[in-house]
This record gives C-alpha cells, sequence and structure tokens, in this order.
C-alpha cells in the first residue's frame, strides 16, 4: 500500500465523515421546507434546529477537510474537477452560503415575515447543496471528467446518472436527519414527533433505497467497468448498504431504536466506501489518473498523514466533548428544557452577578 | 475566524481572458471575507476578556457585554464561515493553474488550518451555546481554544499567502514538484511579516470596530457605564497594539524592498533605481508624471536603508511585462494604508493624554466622532493593505514563478458568476448588518419583544437571561 492510497482512503473518510454529519444537518433543512406553514408546523422546526444549531458549523469543516486533502494530495485531479464541473459546485457553494447565512439569520429574527424569508432560505438551500454535490460524484463515477479539463462541461453532470446521483444525495441528507430526529424526538420524551419523524424516516429510507438501485442500473450503461465492480469485489459492501436500510427500517416499525442512528449512518458510510473500493485505485474513472499519479510526491503526502493523525488526535476528543454535551442538552437557547439526569441536581456554578439579576425590562 | 480560508490573489484589472473577472471576484469574495475572518481572529479574544472581568470581578455590565458579543459573534462567525468556504471553492473554481501546479505545495498549510477552524467551530458551539448551562469557569476555558485557534489558522492561511510572495521549499523537474520541505514552504521568509502584520490587523479591526459602535453610542447621548466598558474593552487593545503595528509595517515594508523590490517601487512610486530617493505622500502616477503628491527629498532612501545615499530598486529594473498594472493604485492604497494608521494611533495618543492628566477619556466630540469612525479607518486600512500586497505582486500569483494569467480558469462565464456573487454578497453583508443593529436594538430595549413566533425555532434570548435555569 503506497502512501497515495493512505491519502486517499482518509480522502474517502473525510467523505463519509462529511455525508453522515453534514448530510444530516442537509436533511434537517428538507423536513423543515416539508413542514408546512404555519404555528402547527412548529414543534418539528424547533426540534431541527435544536439538533442543528451548536454542530452544524463543526460538521460543516469536514467539506474544507476535503477539499484541502484533495487539492493537496491529487492537485491534477483536482484541478480537473473544479474545471469540468464547475457549474454544479459553484451551485453548491451557493447552497452553502445561503443554508449557513438563512440559518443563523432566522435565529436572531423576530418578525414572522422575515423569518419566513430566511427560513425558506435555509430549507431551499439546504437541498441544492446535497443535489449538486450528489452530480458531481456522479459525474466523476461515470467517468465524465477528463484529466485535462479545459472547459467546463454541461453534459459530465447532467447525464442521467449524475441527476439520479443528486437525487439520491438529498435522499440519503433526509433519511440520515429523520433517523437522527427520531432519536433525539425519544430522548426528549417527545411521542408526537417520533412518531412523526419514524413515518418520514422509512418513507426517506424507501427512495433513497430506490434511487440507490436506480442509479446503480444507470452506472451499467454509463460506466461499465465500475458497475462491475461493485457487483464484483464490493458487493459486500452494497449489501451491508441495503442490510442497513432494512434494519432501519424494521427497527423504526418495532419501535426499536438503540443504535438505529449508527446502522443508519453505516449504511450510508457503506455506500460511499462501495464507490471508492470499486473504483481503486483509478481516481478519474475513463482516464488514466490513478491515485497515485495525480500529482503529489510522497513528502507532500506523508506530511498529510502526519497531519491527520494530529487532527485526529486534537479535534476528536473536541468532537466527542461536542456531541456530549449537545446530547445532554448542555448546549442551547432553551430556557423551558429540563436538565437531564446525568448532570448533578445543583444549579450550574452561579455566574451570579448576572444570573440572579432580574431581567431588564421584561 | 472562520473560516479565514483564504488565500490572497487580488484585484485590478489588466489581460485578456478571464483573469480580470476572476481576480474582481476573488477580490470582492476575499475582502469581504477578510472582514468576517478578522472579527473571527480578534472577535472571541475580546468577548472573552469582557467575560472574564465579569466573572473575576463579579461585574454585571461586563458579563452582559460578553452575553451580547456572543450572540453577535453566532451570526459573524456563521456568515464567516460560509464565505470562507466559498474561498476554497475559490481555489480550484477560479485558479485550478494554481492548484495544478502547486496544489502539493501550498497545500500543507492549508491543512494545518484545516485544523484550527475544526477546533474553531468545535468550541464555536460549546461557547456560543453553552451559555445557559455550562457553569462560568468552565464556559469561559470553552471560549479559549476558539481564541488560539483563530490565531494559529490565520497563521496558516497567511503562511500560504507570503509563501504565493516569497515561494521556496520545494523542487520542481520539467513542470512536476517532485520534493517538498512542507516547514520551509510554512515558515518561508514573507512569513515573518506578514504573519504579525496580518494578526496585528485583525486585532486593530475588531477592537477599534467594537469601540466604534460604543463610541456612536456615546455621541448620542447614551454615556452609561455599558457603553463606556463596551468602548473600553474594544479599544485599549487596539490602540495599544497600534504603535506595534506602526512598527512591524515598518519592517515589512523595508523587507519588501528586498525581497520583491518592484512591489516596493510601485508602492513609492520609485521608476529607476537610484540613490536619494525621494518619497512621495499621495500623488498619482500617469505618463512617467507624479501629479498632486507631496514630495519629500531623499525620504525614501532614508526610510529603505536609513541614509539619504541608499539605492533603492525601481521598476525599471524588469521590462514592462512583469511590472504590477496601475500603479498609482498600489501608492495611494499604501498611503492610505499608513495614513489612517498614524491617525488611529493619534486617536490612542489622545486618549492616552487625557487619561494621564485626567483620569478620564476625553470629553470633546471631535475625539468620539474619530473614534466611532476609527472602526471604518481600520477596515479602510486594512483592505488597503491587501490591495498593495496583492496588486504589487501582479503579474504574479506565485511570484516570478507563474503568472496570474496562467492560474486562471478557462471557463467563460466568470462574469456572470462575479455578478451573481457581488449582488449576493451585497445582500448578504446588508443583512448581516440589519441584524447586528436589530440585536442592538433589542439588547436596549431589554428584549421584551419576543414572544411566541410561530414560525423557526424559538426566539434566541442569549442577550438576557429570562430567568435562572431551572434544575
Amino acid at each position: 500500500m503506497t502512501a497515495a492510497d493512505v491519502v486517499g482512503g482518509i480522502l474517502l473518510a473525510g467523505i463519509t465523515l462529511y455525508a453522515v454529519l453534514g448530510g444530516a444537518d442537509f436533511g434537517g433543512g428538507l423536513w423543515d421546507l416539508l413542514a408546512g406553514p404555519g404555528p402547527r408546523h412548529l414543534a418539528p422546526r424547533v426540534l431541527i434546529d435544536d439538533s442543528i444549531t451548536p454542530v452544524w458549523e463543526a460538521n460543516h469543516v469536514w467539506l474544507v477537510f476535503d477539499l484541502v486533502i484533495f487539492w493537496t494530495a491529487f492537485p491534477h485531479a483536482f484541478a480537473a474537477v473544479m474545471t469540468t464541473l464547475a457549474v454544479p459546485l459553484w451551485l453548491a457553494a451557493a447552497g452553502i452560503v445561503l443554508r449557513g447565512a438563512g440559518f443563523a439569520f432566522r435565529k436572531e429574527l423576530t418578525e414572522v415575515r422575515w423569518r419566513r424569508v430566511t427560513g425558506i432560505t435555509f430549507a431551499l438551500s439546504s437541498l441544492v447543496t446535497p443535489f449538486f454535490m450528489g452530480t458531481v460524484i456522479g459525474a466523476i463515477a461515470t467517468g465524465a471528467v477528463p484529466a485535462n479539463a479545459s472547459h467546463a462541461s454541461l453534459a459530465a453532470w447532467t447525464s442521467a446518472t449524475a441527476l439520479l446521483s443528486g437525487f439520491l444525495f438529498v435522499a440519503a441528507c433526509g433519511y440520515l436527519a429523520a433517523v437522527y430526529l427520531v432519536g433525539e424526538a425519544a430522548r426528549r420524551g417527545d411521542r408526537r414527533m417520533r412518531a412523526y419523524f419514524t413515518r418520514r424516516a422509512q418513507a426517506a429510507a424507501i427512495l433513497a433505497g430506490a434511487l440507490s438501485l436506480a442509479t446503480l442500473a444507470a452506472l451499467h450503461g454509463s460506466n461499465p467497468a465500475l458497475y462491475d465492480q461493485l457487483t464484483g469485489r464490493a458487493l459486500p459492501l452494497v449489501v451491508l448498504a441495503g442490510v442497513c436500510g432494512l434494519a432501519v427500517v424494521t427497527l423504526l416499525a418495532a419501535g426499536r431504536l438503540t443504535g438505529i442512528r449508527g446502522i443508519a449512518a453505516l449504511g450510508v458510510a457503506a455506500v460511499i466506501w462501495g464507490w471508492g473500493v470499486a473504483q481503486y485505485s483509478v481516481l478519474l474513472p475513463g482516464t488514466a489518473v490513478t491515485l497515485s499519479n495525480a500529482g503529489a510526491p510522497d513528502d507532500t503526502l506523508v506530511a498529510i498523514i502526519v497531519l491527520v493523525i494530529v487532527a485526529l488526535l486534537l479535534i476528536g476528543p473536541a468532537f466527542i466533548l461536542l456531541y456530549r454535551l449537545q446530547s445532554r442538552r448542555l448546549l442551547g437557547t432553551d430556557e423551558a428544557a429540563t436538565l437531564p439526569a446525568a448532570v448533578p441536581a445543583d444549579p450550574p456554578e452561579p455566574r451570579a452577578s448576572h444570573d440572579a439579576r432580574k431581567p431588564q425590562a421584561s | 475566524m472562520t473560516r479565514v480560508n483564504d488565500v490572497m490573489l487580488l484585484a485590478a484589472s489588466r489581460a485578456g481572458g478571464e483573469v480580470v473577472p476572476a481576480r474582481a471576484q476573488m477580490a470582492t469574495t476575499l475582502g469581504f471575507h477578510i472582514i468576517l475572518a478578522c472579527l473571527g481572529i480578534a472577535l472571541p479574544a475580546i468577548v472573552l476578556l469582557a467575560e472574564f472581568i465579569g466573572l473575576r470581578r463579579r461585574d454585571e455590565t461586563a458579563m452582559r457585554l460578553a452575553r451580547h458579543w456572543s450572540q453577535a459573534m453566532g451570526v459573524l462567525v456563521a456568515v464567516g464561515a460560509v464565505t470562507g468556504t466559498v474561498l476554497s471553492f475559490e481555489m480550484g473554481l477560479l485558479w485550478p493553474g494554481l492548484m495544478r501546479a502547486y496544489g502539493a505545495v501550498l497545500g500543507f498549510p492549508f491543512g494545518v488550518e484545516g485544523i484550527f477552524f475544526f477546533l474553531e467551530a468545535i468550541f464555536a458551539g460549546i461557547y456560543l451555546w453553552g451559555w445557559r448551562r455550562l457553569p462560568g469557569w468552565a464556559h469561559w476555558w470553552s471560549g479559549v481554544p476558539i481564541a488560539l485557534s483563530g490565531v494559529l489558522g490565520a497563521i496558516s492561511v497567511i503562511a500560504v499567502n507570503s509563501w504565493m510572495n516569497t515561494p521556496g521549499g520545494f523542487t520542481q523537474q520539467d513542470g512536476q514538484i517532485t520534493a517538498v520541505k512542507v516547514w520551509q514552504v510554512f515558515f518561508n521568509h514573507a512569513a515573518a511579516y506578514e504573519m504579525p502584520h496580518m494578526i496585528l490587523a485583525a486585532y486593530m479591526v475588531t477592537g477599534f470596530t467594537v469601540a466604534g459602535v460604543y463610541a456612536a453610542g456615546i455621541l448620542r447621548g447614551r454615556r452609561d457605564r455599558y457603553h463606556q466598558a463596551g468602548f473600553a474593552l474594544g479599544f485599549v487593545p487596539a490602540a495599544v497594539l497600534t504603535p506595534v503595528q506602526i512598527f512591524v509595517g515598518d519592517t515589512a515594508a523595508r523587507a519588501i524592498a528586498a525581497d520583491q523590490p518592484v512591489k516596493f517601487a510601485a508602492m513609492e512610486y520609485v521608476a529607476r533605481t537610484s540613490r536619494q530617493v525621494p518619497e512621495w505622500l499621495g500623488g498619482v502616477y500617469v505618463n512617467r508624471r507624479v501629479y498632486g503628491g507631496l514630495k519629500i527629498p531623499d525620504m525614501d532612501s532614508l526610510l529603505v536603508g536609513f541614509g539619504p545615499g541608499t539605492q533603492v530598486t525601481g521598476w525599471d529594473t524588469v521590462p514592462p511585462a512583469q511590472r504590477p498594472p496601475v500603479v498609482w493604485l498600489i501608492h495611494l492604497c499604501f498611503d492610505v494604508m499608513v495614513g489612517l494608521g498614524f491617525g488611529l494611533l493619534l486617536i490612542g495618543l489622545w486618549a492616552l493624554a487625557a487619561w494621564w492628566w485626567r483620569r478620564r477619556l476625553p470629553a470633546q466630540r471631535v475625539f468620539w466622532a474619530a473614534a466611532a469612525a476609527s472602526g471604518a479607518a481600520a477596515i479602510m486600512a486594512m483592505e488597503c493593505g491587501w490591495v498593495v500586497t496583492e496588486v504589487g505582486r501582479q503579474p504574479w500569483v506565485v511570484y516570478r514563478l507563474q503568472t496570474t494569467a496562467a492560474a486562471a480558469t478557462a471557463n467563460g462565464g466568470v462574469i456572470a458568476s462575479l455578478t451573481l456573487v457581488i449582488v449576493g454578497y451585497a445582500v448578504l453583508g446588508a443583512a448581516t448588518i440589519v441584524i447586528l443593529r436589530m440585536l442592538a436594538r433589542r439588547w436596549r430595549r431589554g428584549e421584551a419583544a419576543e414572544a411566541a413566533v410561530p414560525y423557526g425555532p424559538r426566539p434566541v434570548r442569549t442577550g438576557e437571561p429570562a430567568s435562572r435555569p431551572k434544575s
């Protein structure tokens, strides 16, 4: 195994983490969009907002991390992808800006009209980014990116495979988000929301499964070599993905939620790794660009590997801390919620001076 | 913060193809993001300072300021994170030639930056949303990594930009990078002065901006302790760092005279290599003449080598095609930056003098008007500095190794994306400012206004605790 292979694995792992963590945040936007207007539909929005708020920025950094690894380790392939697929990538970037800004702005607004505007911006752009990211991955998988790309191509990302892949990404994000939200609702003892997101998780699971099969079928025509590997050496992962999906649907139906989020994430990860294993060691299908000849010398690759080890030691514990605080509901602005039992019963260390003080004007 | 994901390849125009719109777009997105980046680098430290005073002295006002700034930081961090990501995309979308040739070299500092971006975002999630439930000092400590990683992340990004000015640390054969010494890339020659210059700039921009907001309030007659403290917490660090910045900037200019003499020549209107070079204050260079400037004989030679006989390299040492475009823009931006820097120094000295003799801040309205403008002045100075270094490096993207034209995308339609970016960022910037102003109004009213809002999440109330958290 060469250094390039290791870095290829790191990149795939980074993509996986972005998909299962960042993807779920985008999926939250999908359910916000579909929640319907008006006060009756406030509950899902509040739940979605509570679960995304403290973590979305940290989850989003995986994308930046992936881009950096990609351009550092495989600069030739990076330049080719960014050139050929400039249009969907611009649109994905626009979605990222609008999603983040819309989400952050909505919190601070109090006028319903402006909350609607920013909320719809957040929700719609949450669909835009995964969709166009999906078309990008689909375009790469079908071999639509030439090695020495000099111009953007419309055909590259509007093939049936690429478009199906775009829809698959949206469905997968919605699926992950719904499954996570079922768990979140259950932890809060909110039966109505638990049932609400259970139905949606099941529907999204079926849709994502169907789209996966459709994308696979489309690949049969657009990139037979990759299809052969997906049904060949990557078959165990493809099967694992299917098993995970079915398991989640069944467990949801049975109302057993233990470990269900992990299984859902594993299913999505299996799809990504199935693609990676099937395509290995080609980086841009249809070209001679492989992991080992895409541009960076060994010095750079070794530096990336060391950097990633350091990164994991630093950010791993930090992420665990963030998620634990979040799951114990120690983060957030909701004052009505009760503290979980895990926290000592006495009130937080008094920031006495101001906590005890009477609010100014309320 | 955050998102300090920026390499500084900038503006002005020349050459054909997509270079001009690509540069204009990079300039727009970067010029926008860099303001948020400054706030991301330095605002956490100022918020932590306020919270520290609040916790230590049980000072309600300081605590209230910390909470309010933290809420504003929530908005700024989000906008900074997403606009920084746009720059990551643009590295490939606008400059595929640069990434193809040098991605393997300049990628490493970006990777280091990635770690700090992670830490910043993770601890921002804890700090910004931990006000209600985390115990006081634990909450304070959760903010420390944000302040540290803001600075370290900025250093990593500046490593890339300074590498573009003084590239090194790699070997190249037939256009292929064959070996990279990553730490030589990171700590390249220009890094020694670019890094402190930008970090100080970030602290000045943030400090003066914060101070400016409260100075404007004081001008309108809000002379309460809240406004005084808000002003002081921003103003004092920024004013203290201003003379340091002037020293660093002066050192940097001298280093540029050695590292990038043509850039320096453009900054100072040195057309021919010579001794006893005059210093031009202002003035527009057209048709080999300077119109309207103030000429100080021998001053430039003095500044470069501490003696009037010092030889200063002119732009005549390279053929016209290798000289930066629009020399007057570079020179005037340089003068504006330096002039504003000294103006900010004067405001600080004024406050110092008043404190020295009267133990209080100046009472004159002129002082408060100047202080209210200090934030805008610091931002302007910082933006001008980036124009100087970026336009001054042209026509190169990697100094003497790759031209900006060779780095730019060949894709058409950059004009279209540029237009959308300008419109989109104008809306984004306006919305950010409107929302911050709205927050300020709500804080003044004591945020009694938000009742149940029937759409979206519960209203954010980090500004004021409505009641003690139940347990």
